[in-house]
């Protein structure tokens, strides 16, 4: 108890000390200085320059090219570089942007917003082909072409005829049919007055049920992205929930049986595949020799001799290692590490090489052993 | 009981020695927690290339996003700009229209500021009702870091800018999306950054590197990355993302446009469908994000039944402005179901919305700025399960 009321009697301190500092802080941070004059810093942009980046288009055509299209060649120019995405007929093809049609269906359940329909500006339409696309080719159309796709947009959105010429003369005389569709953000009135208030903390309602369950369960595979399956199951069953709780407990479903899955990891393994497991392995369990090790770019003698080359090479012909007598004899005798002379040396050391200086009490599986030649095999002299 | 192995057997890991200092000169996460990445949904856009992932906020802590695994927005991909390639330009009415290099910036003073950046389109899925059983994937599009920039008044006032209020800042980055938006001057002018590191590192190439901007509280979108161009103008471009997206649909048919402010919002990350309870009845945190693009979270309740019944939360601290905040709920499982919820307050005394009070409001349409309270159905088994509830 008596620890207790110290931890206590701490915890009274370190708060009333946070709520001092909190009173005493004005503002935590200094905002940058601004110089009185200017800092000197960049240079004067050249006009070539403001007129290679400086291209945007504003919606009373301010910032076009001179230049001109009809539809006739938009419709080639459109076929050629928008098509593909877009559908010949500006349509749209997989999940790519519809171009045309969908009036008058802003109000519906599902929107199709288009150019046609729902763009309030021409000049967004020439400005974002002009600098955006075609996808992957962005900044390659002339300005010829442009003024002539986004004809072709018009036409195919019935909103010109077939002899229609766009240029930056006529182009701020159109107006989008969807021009006064906008009306500024008016959230602060619509929704943050009558938002704003203090919030219900107790019997705020009387019955809460679940009306609808996720449409798609979402497996996340180790390999990344996602997987959307279909969500069968249904609201029913489900307990709808009041002040005193769930109106009941539902039985635990039956956890489902695991799943046959690991059968099926056991298929077939390519022989690459089994070697690189094999080497990927082998580098694990060679943490275990490091300490006295090493292999790769630049090993060198430690404790123990490097291992580059290994595999094959007559025991105890590291230079510069000082071996134990029992290696020097070895080496004398041109005794060979074989994979089977490294394994049995590996199980056990001290009864392989009796007089070893390595102290290392040995590998007891042969998969380990095994994996460790691998990987030692893939460092050569 | 019998003894533990893990305890009473010695382990490979307490015997031979670990890896050395220079094993991963830049390290990425131990291979057990590989499943912590960002992950995409195929179906939701016609190409990788123009798309969006989403930031595993379920299995993350705190409220610094690290930036390997940030949810990412590119509309033509992400490009390789070198620190060496990189200009960046401020003309229109401004005295001197200027180029900067990337040293430039970096000679400037600058200020460091933790902020969250979310997509408008987070949780827009779930307008017309619970979607993806994940909250990856129905809150996963935002991120918070700490960025180190310049203020975008300091450029401004160097180049000579007209800085009067009726004037417009419309930014453009290099990448062959050439996303260009514009931000009224005001917004300019109070914390808008031109931001080069996050996290204390350089930005990431997925997140504008070298210099991205930074529009405290708005919208991703206008955190235009590899930010190139910088025009005062002296009305809003309305370029194809503010005019055919990002622009809110409501029930009527009209459209809501510059809705820039990123309302006050909260989920729970824990528990939730990718991160069951598996400890059974008994103490057990709940842990959640609570955010607002107007200022500081003040206040996080949380429900157990779906509404009925809120407890206040502990906040694990006292909110940025303008970034993420972690809040707790400590407390006890008895083993019954429940119906998850948690609503954020904000310092203007905003209220986070329920799913009935936006659609009244906006419909069903809107696609972006959904900041409903979410509701996850836990069962007796305490796994999570996205759903609505009346």
């Amino acid at each position: 108890n008596e620890v207790v009321q110290a931890l206590q009697d701490r915890l009274t301190t370190v708060e009333a000390n946070l709520a001092a500092a909190a009173s005493q802080i004005g503002s935590v941070a200094e905002p940058a200085p601004l110089k009185a004059d200017t800092y000197q810093i960049g240079r004067l942009a050249l006009s070539e320059e403001i007129a290679a980046w400086d291209v945007d288009v504003l919606p009373d055509g301010r910032g076009l090219p001179v230049g001109s299209g009809d539809v006739f060649t938009g419709e080639e120019v459109f076929a050629d570089q928008c098509a593909a995405c877009h559908g010949d007929f500006a349509e749209g093809v997989d999940n790519w942007p519809v171009l045309a049609g969908g009036f008058d269906t802003l109000a519906d359940e599902d929107p199709i917003k288009t150019v046609g329909s729902y763009w309030p500006h021409l000049s967004t339409v020439w400005d974002y082909i002009n600098r955006s696309m075609p996808f992957g080719a962005a900044g390659t159309l002339t300005a010829d072409e442009t003024y002539a796709i986004v004809a072709y947009i018009l036409y195919s959105n019935d909103m010109v005829d077939d002899d229609f010429v766009l240029s930056q003369e006529n182009f701020a005389d159109f107006e989008m049919h969807n021009k006064d569709g906008f009306v500024l953000d008016d959230r602060a009135e619509t929704e943050y007055a009558a938002w704003r208030t203090e919030p219900c903390m107790k019997n705020c309602k009387e019955e809460v049920e679940v009306t609808m369950r996720s449409v798609f369960l979402v497996e996340t595979p180790p390999e990344g992205g996602s997987n959307s399956v279909m969500n069968s199951a249904t609201i029913d069953g489900l307990p709808s929930f009041s002040a005193t709780g769930p109106a009941f407990i539902p039985a635990a479903t039956v956890a489902p049986k695991a799943p046959a899955a690991t059968k099926a990891i056991v298929e077939e393994v390519s022989a690459e595949d089994q070697e690189a497991q094999l080497i990927d392995d082998g580098k694990k369990v060679f943490k275990k020799c490091r300490a006295c090790h090493e292999v790769g770019e630049g090993a060198k003698n430690g404790s123990g001799p490097h291992l580059n080359g290994i595999v094959g090479r007559t025991m105890g012909s590291v230079d510069g290692f000082k071996y134990s007598k029992v290696f020097a004899a070895a080496l004398d005798d041109g005794l060979v590490w074989d994979d089977e002379a490294l394994a049995s040396f590996l199980e056990k050391p001290k009864s392989y090489m009796k007089g070893t200086k390595m102290a290392f009490s040995g590998l007891k599986k042969a998969s380990d052993q095994q994996a460790v030649i691998e990987y030692l095999r893939t460092f050569g002299e | 009981q019998t003894p533990d192995p893990a305890i009473t057997e010695l382990q490979d890991w307490a015997s031979y020695l670990g890896a050395g200092v220079d094993e991963t000169p830049y390290g990425l996460p131990i291979s057990f927690e590989s499943d912590v990445i960002r992950r995409n949904v195929e179906w939701l856009t016609a190409s990788p290339i123009s798309s969006i992932n989403f930031t595993p906020i379920h299995a993350l802590e705190g409220t610094i996003t690290p930036q390997g695994c940030a949810f990412e927005r590119h509309h033509s991909g992400a490009i390789e700009l070198h620190k060496d390639d990189y200009r960046l330009m401020i003309n229109g009415l401004v005295e001197r229209p200027l180029v900067f290099t990337y040293e430039d910036l970096e000679r400037l003073p600058r200020e460091n500021h933790v902020y969250f950046c979310e997509c408008a389109a987070n949780t827009g899925m779930e307008w017309a009702g619970a979607q993806l059983n994940g909250v990856q994937f129905t809150h996963g599009m935002i991120h918070n870091m700490e960025y180190t920039g310049v203020p975008l008044r300091t450029l401004l006032k160097e180049a000579g800018a007209d800085i009067s209020l009726d004037k417009w800042v419309y930014v453009e980055g290099a990448d062959a999306s050439s996303n260009g938006r514009s931000i009224p001057m005001e917004k300019a002018l109070d914390d808008v950054l031109v931001a080069f590191k996050a996290n204390g590192e350089a930005l990431r190439m997925e997140h504008g590197y070298p210099v991205r901007l930074v529009v405290p509280g708005w919208e991703g979108n206008l955190w235009v990355k590899w930010l190139r161009r910088i025009e005062i103008t002296d009305r809003a471009v309305e370029s194809r993302e503010e005019t055919s997206k990002y622009t809110d649909v409501y029930e009527d048919g009209v459209a809501r446009k510059w809705t820039w402010v990123m309302d006050a919002k909260s989920v729970i990350t824990s528990p939730s469908p990718q991160m069951p309870i598996t400890h059974g009845a008994g103490p057990m945190v709940i842990s959640g994000l609570a955010w607002s693009g107007h200022g500081q979270i003040t206040r996080v309740d949380v429900s157990k039944d779906g509404g009925i019944t809120w407890e206040t939360a502990r906040l694990g601290k006292q909110g940025d402005t303008k970034a993420l905040t972690r809040f707790y709920l400590d407390t006890e499982w008895d083993g019954a179901p429940m119906l998850l919820q948690a609503r954020a307050m904000d310092d203007t005394g905003y209220v986070q919305p329920t799913k009935e009070q936006l659609r009244e409001q906006r419909g069903e349409n809107a696609v972006y700025h959904n900041n409903c309270i979410q509701t996850w159905y836990v069962d007796v088994e305490g796994k999570a399960e996205n759903v609505e509830v009346s």
